[in-house]
């Protein structure tokens, strides 16, 4: 299509300085003149020749105007009145004028024809317009478009566009998809080059291409004839495997981490209640639940009386799940839980007994289906860490979060008077009751701050997934084998055994599967526990029967 | 191992009245509603209904594994929650024995189970074969369970790890099981699980009267559970398991090896409920993953609790009223019984840490008391004593929990 877009741009030239001159008339009564704006008028044509030709020397003036002009035309969004003005209408429906943004007098438009042939043009020309945007990300898209398409003329253009790239990003992309064209050529000396371009560059997604050039077919005939270029492109895959591998394991890694810190945001309040307090809280997983509805609730609020702001609801969510869990938690903790310190098995049973009212209040609430709780704008989207690596904004989110709640948990246990009382009950609640200290009071704080924290998690669950009243079931079973694995009463092992676990979950999920890794982790917790039977980082506690 | 020692009822066995209890259930259910359901017309009053029996059968099979569980539990003191796990590996290994039986009767008229064919598979898997033979599969039945038992127990119990640790360090292993037989690959039918069963050794399932024999068989299989788990408990190994339960330490000081002890009673455990599963899935018709979900093993734990923790008889009660509620409740009032089993943990780990049954032997054995101190002091001539031995000091140390 291209090769005959040099001859219609010299021909196109002549004819529009003679549309130009013609309409010159009109045009001067409202513009000041440069060449975008001569050469505009000639959308105004009644054919698509002259529509293309004009769009050809829309785009040689390089005019920061002609890229939106063109995809406008692209779009349909292009109107021109028979006196040879233009205008872009805009998402409202508004027509504005191309060239000065004034609004339209409402005279009579029409909208310039625009056929396949002037499509296949004013793609080319919109990519070629692309290439030299200031806009790095327009110019990468445009590389990569070209990159798709794949022929000669697009080569040249890229090679110009290399000339003046400063861009290391934008540059390297071209020099990935220059290498892809040449590929194809039918020069060996050349697709030598282009591979080991390729191979410079670390491209992981053209490795199916090298991949098919070094692959056999059934009578033994190699797809590619030329035995140099096959040592070439097999030396390059292993290159391209070994990077891809390395980053393999980095995605996993982060993944894991990010995977890490929601087992530790929905663990930390059960180190607390179970860990510090020695309370089988079965109920905790609720709390989690609670917390996500409580952020339902909040958007919910913001959606009805104060929409302009919905997208900082999450904000106010916070402390409103926070406050919610804790009142929760500390009710539970006054009405039943403090009849039964030191029955573990029967806490056990009766909190599990809480979680299942619980849900049921919900639902009865809120009904059985999930809720749906929507990222605000700012949470959404993600930033591609590698080539094909993203990391969802949501989820870097939730790990800033988990290192705030756990320094906030650091803090409250390890900075304030109520962490210092609390920890002087759990350690001896005699010689705590003795110095004065309301053990009783304590105790009902210390859970309800980790009822809490667990609201917290519920928050952060939010963002990440559906909110159903059994939430928090699925996370019960996880979150006391963090407490557990870490050793109980340690906060410390809870940080570590819920990052160790979630990178290892990570790890293992590309070898066995995501199902079976996570059996090979829950067994490996086991084994664990049995042979450290007081957990990785166990607290010295003198006497035979710890804990 | 020690505690398969002294198998024979002792007299003390007898002394607690809750043995009539047991016997009448077990007779009704053995006897009374199989003959009921099949003898008289079914329009008449006393005919028992094909649901009824079915109910029954399955309840009583949730009565064995509340006897399992309470051994275990309420005599040696492990709370274990996963018994589920065991209870559906009974079931599997029955359910296998059941999908051999249909044969060629499938829906793609093929030797391999329906879900084989649907994925594919062109040969039994190796752990398959034998289970075409009825014995097989019921010994399969209740060696897996027993096997899995002891060889976790093994090392738990060896680590010492006691109380809620092993608690949630069993729900862990629950759920990893739940998760590998959800998976299709393991070959067990994934979340559909094992179901479209025709006949059992050559009866077909449909028939009234297989239901009603495997109804009596669930009766006659209670009335061995209870059998057993008495006869340990009233042994010396009995109070050693008790003793162990209130005061390890000491028993392990007294220089008794807790963690064999420990292992028998939980591997024991094990295998009963292997057993009430393998009885279970004929009844049901189905078995799948779903029975390993955390929270039905942790409702096994609260028919114990209901019934009465530490009384073999209590626990057979707590299953029988908590599941036939639950049976009655999620189609009377389906939102209510949420709330009325949440209710339940609460109410009784708070308020009735005994259980039901010690609410009516406290009332009984008060009034025993009363009149027996009376008769006393008339005549020594009374029937209920002069039967009996002189009771020993103290049995059981009620122990506040």
């Amino acid at each position: 299509m291209t090769g005959s877009r040099s001859q219609v741009a010299s021909s196109g030239r002549l004819a529009c300085l003679a549309a130009a001159l013609l309409l010159v008339l009109p045009s001067l009564a409202h513009a000041a003149t440069g060449p975008f704006e001569l050469a505009l008028s000639g959308l105004s044509e009644p054919s698509p020749e002259a529509v293309t030709r004009a769009a050809e020397v829309i785009a040689k003036t390089e005019d920061a105007r002609a890229l939106g002009l063109l995809e406008a035309l692209l779009d349909g969004d292009v109107v021109a009145s028979e006196a040879g003005r233009v205008y872009l209408r805009d998402k409202a429906g508004a027509l504005h004028d191309a060239a000065t943004g004034a609004p339209s007098g409402g005279e009579a438009c029409h909208e310039p024809p625009v056929d396949n042939g002037v499509r296949r043009v004013l793609g080319a020309l919109i990519v070629q317009l692309q290439l030299r945007d200031p806009d790095s990300r327009v110019r990468l898209a445009a590389v990569e478009s070209l990159a798709k398409t794949g022929n000669a003329d697009d080569a040249s253009a890229l090679r110009a566009a290399a000339t003046r790239e400063r861009d290391h990003s934008v540059q390297r992309a071209i020099t990935v998809a220059l290498a892809e064209l040449d590929l194809a050529s039918d020069d060996p000396g050349r697709r030598i080059v282009a591979i080991n371009a390729i191979e410079a560059a670390g491209s992981t997604s053209l490795r199916s291409k090298l991949q098919a050039m070094v692959s056999q077919s059934d009578d033994g005939s190699h797809a590619e004839a030329d035995p140099g270029v096959r040592a070439a492109a097999e030396r390059a895959l292993r290159t391209l495997d070994r990077k891809q591998f390395l980053i393999d394991r980095a995605a996993d890694i982060l993944y894991g981490l990010s995977t890490g810190s929601i087992l530790l945001l929905t663990a930390l309040g059960l180190a607390i209640t179970f860990g510090q307090m020695g309370v089988i809280n079965m109920a905790h997983g609720e709390m989690l639940m609670l917390g996500a509805y409580a952020t339902y609730v909040t958007q919910l609020f913001f959606r009805a009386h104060a929409s302009q702001h919905t997208s900082l609801y999450i904000f106010v969510a916070i402390p409103v799940a926070l406050l919610t869990t804790m009142a929760v938690g500390a009710i539970l903790e006054r009405t039943v839980i403090r009849f039964l310190y030191g029955r573990p098995l029967e806490t056990l049973l009766a909190t599990w007994g809480l979680s299942l009212l619980l849900i049921q209040t919900v639902r009865s609430i809120f009904g059985a289906q999930n809720v749906a709780v929507e990222n605000p704008s700012w949470l959404s989207g993600g930033t591609e860490l590698f080539e094909g690596v993203v990391l969802p904004y949501n989820r870097i989110a939730v790990v800033g979060f988990t290192v705030i709640v756990v320094s906030f948990v650091a803090y409250v246990l390890r900075g304030t008077s109520l962490g210092l009382q609390a920890r002087a009950v759990m350690q001896n609640r005699p010689m705590a009751a003795c110095m004065g200290i309301p053990t009783s009071r304590i105790d009902t704080w210390t859970f309800a701050l980790g009822s809490g924290v667990g609201g917290l998690g519920g928050v952060a669950l939010s963002q990440l997934g559906n909110v159903g009243p059994e939430l928090g079931q699925s996370y019960i079973v996880d979150s006391f084998l963090v407490v557990v694995f870490g050793g109980v009463g340690k906060l410390v092992g809870t940080v570590f055994a819920a990052f160790s676990l979630g990178i290892m979950n990570k790890l293992l999920e590309p070898i066995a599967g995501a199902v079976l890794g996570k059996i090979v982790v829950l067994l490996t917790v086991v084994l664990v526990i049995q042979k450290r039977p007081q957990g990785l980082f166990a607290s010295r506690v003198r006497g035979m029967e710890a804990g | 191992m020690s505690g398969a020692r002294a198998a024979s009822t002792s007299p003390r066995a007898l002394r607690n009245g809750d043995v009539g209890l047991v016997i009448l259930v077990c007779v009704c259910v053995a006897v009374f509603v199989p003959l009921f359901n099949l003898i008289p017309d079914e329009k008449s009053t006393i005919h028992v209904p094909d649901f009824l029996v079915a109910l029954v059968g399955k309840l009583t099979c949730y009565a064995m594994v509340a006897v399992a569980m309470d051994f275990v539990w309420g005599y040696a003191g492990i709370l274990s929650l996963c018994h589920g796990l065991f209870f559906a590996l009974g079931g599997y290994a029955m359910g296998m024995y059941l999908m051999r039986c249909i044969g060629t009767q499938g829906m793609y008229r093929n030797n391999l189970p329906d879900f084989m064919v649907f994925l594919d598979w062109k040969e039994l898997p190796w752990y398959w074969r034998g289970f075409d033979h009825f014995s097989f599969a019921l010994a399969m039945a209740l060696f897996v369970p027993g096997f899995v038992a002891f060889a976790f127990g093994y090392f738990a119990f060896r680590s010492r790890i006691n109380g809620v640790y092993f608690s949630i360090v069993t729900q862990a292993v629950l759920f990893a099981a739940m998760l590998l037989f959800f998976r299709n690959a393991t070959g067990f039918g994934g979340n559909n699980g094992l179901t479209d069963f025709k006949t059992i050794v050559g009866y077909a399932l449909r028939e009234p009267s297989t239901r009603a024999t495997l109804c009596g068989l669930s009766g006659v299989a209670l009335a061995a559970t209870y059998a057993i788990c008495r006869a340990i408990i009233s042994s010396r190994a009995g109070r050693v398991l008790t003793a162990m339960r209130d005061a390890q330490a000491k028993v392990r000081f007294s220089g008794y090896n807790v963690t064999s002890y420990q292992l028998f009673a939980w591997t024991l455990s094990a295998v009963l409920c292997g057993m009430a599963g393998a009885l279970y899935v004929p009844q049901v018709g189905i078995i799948n993953p779903s029975e390993m979900q955390p929270s039905n093993s942790v409702e096994m734990a609260i028919w114990v609790a209901v019934g009465g923790r530490g009384t073999l008889a209590g626990a057979i009660l707590g299953a029988f009223l908590v599941n036939g509620a639950k049976s009655w409740l999620t189609v009377a009032f389906p939102t209510a019984w949420l709330y009325v089993l949440g209710a339940l943990f609460v109410v009784v780990t708070l308020l009735l840490p005994g259980g039901i049954l010690r609410v009516f032997a406290g009332l009984g054995e008060a009034r025993r008391l009363a009149i027996g101190a009376s008769e006393a002091r008339r005549s020594d001539s009374s029937r209920v004593s002069s039967s009996r031995p002189p009771p020993p000091v103290l049995v059981r140390k009620e122990r506040e929990p």
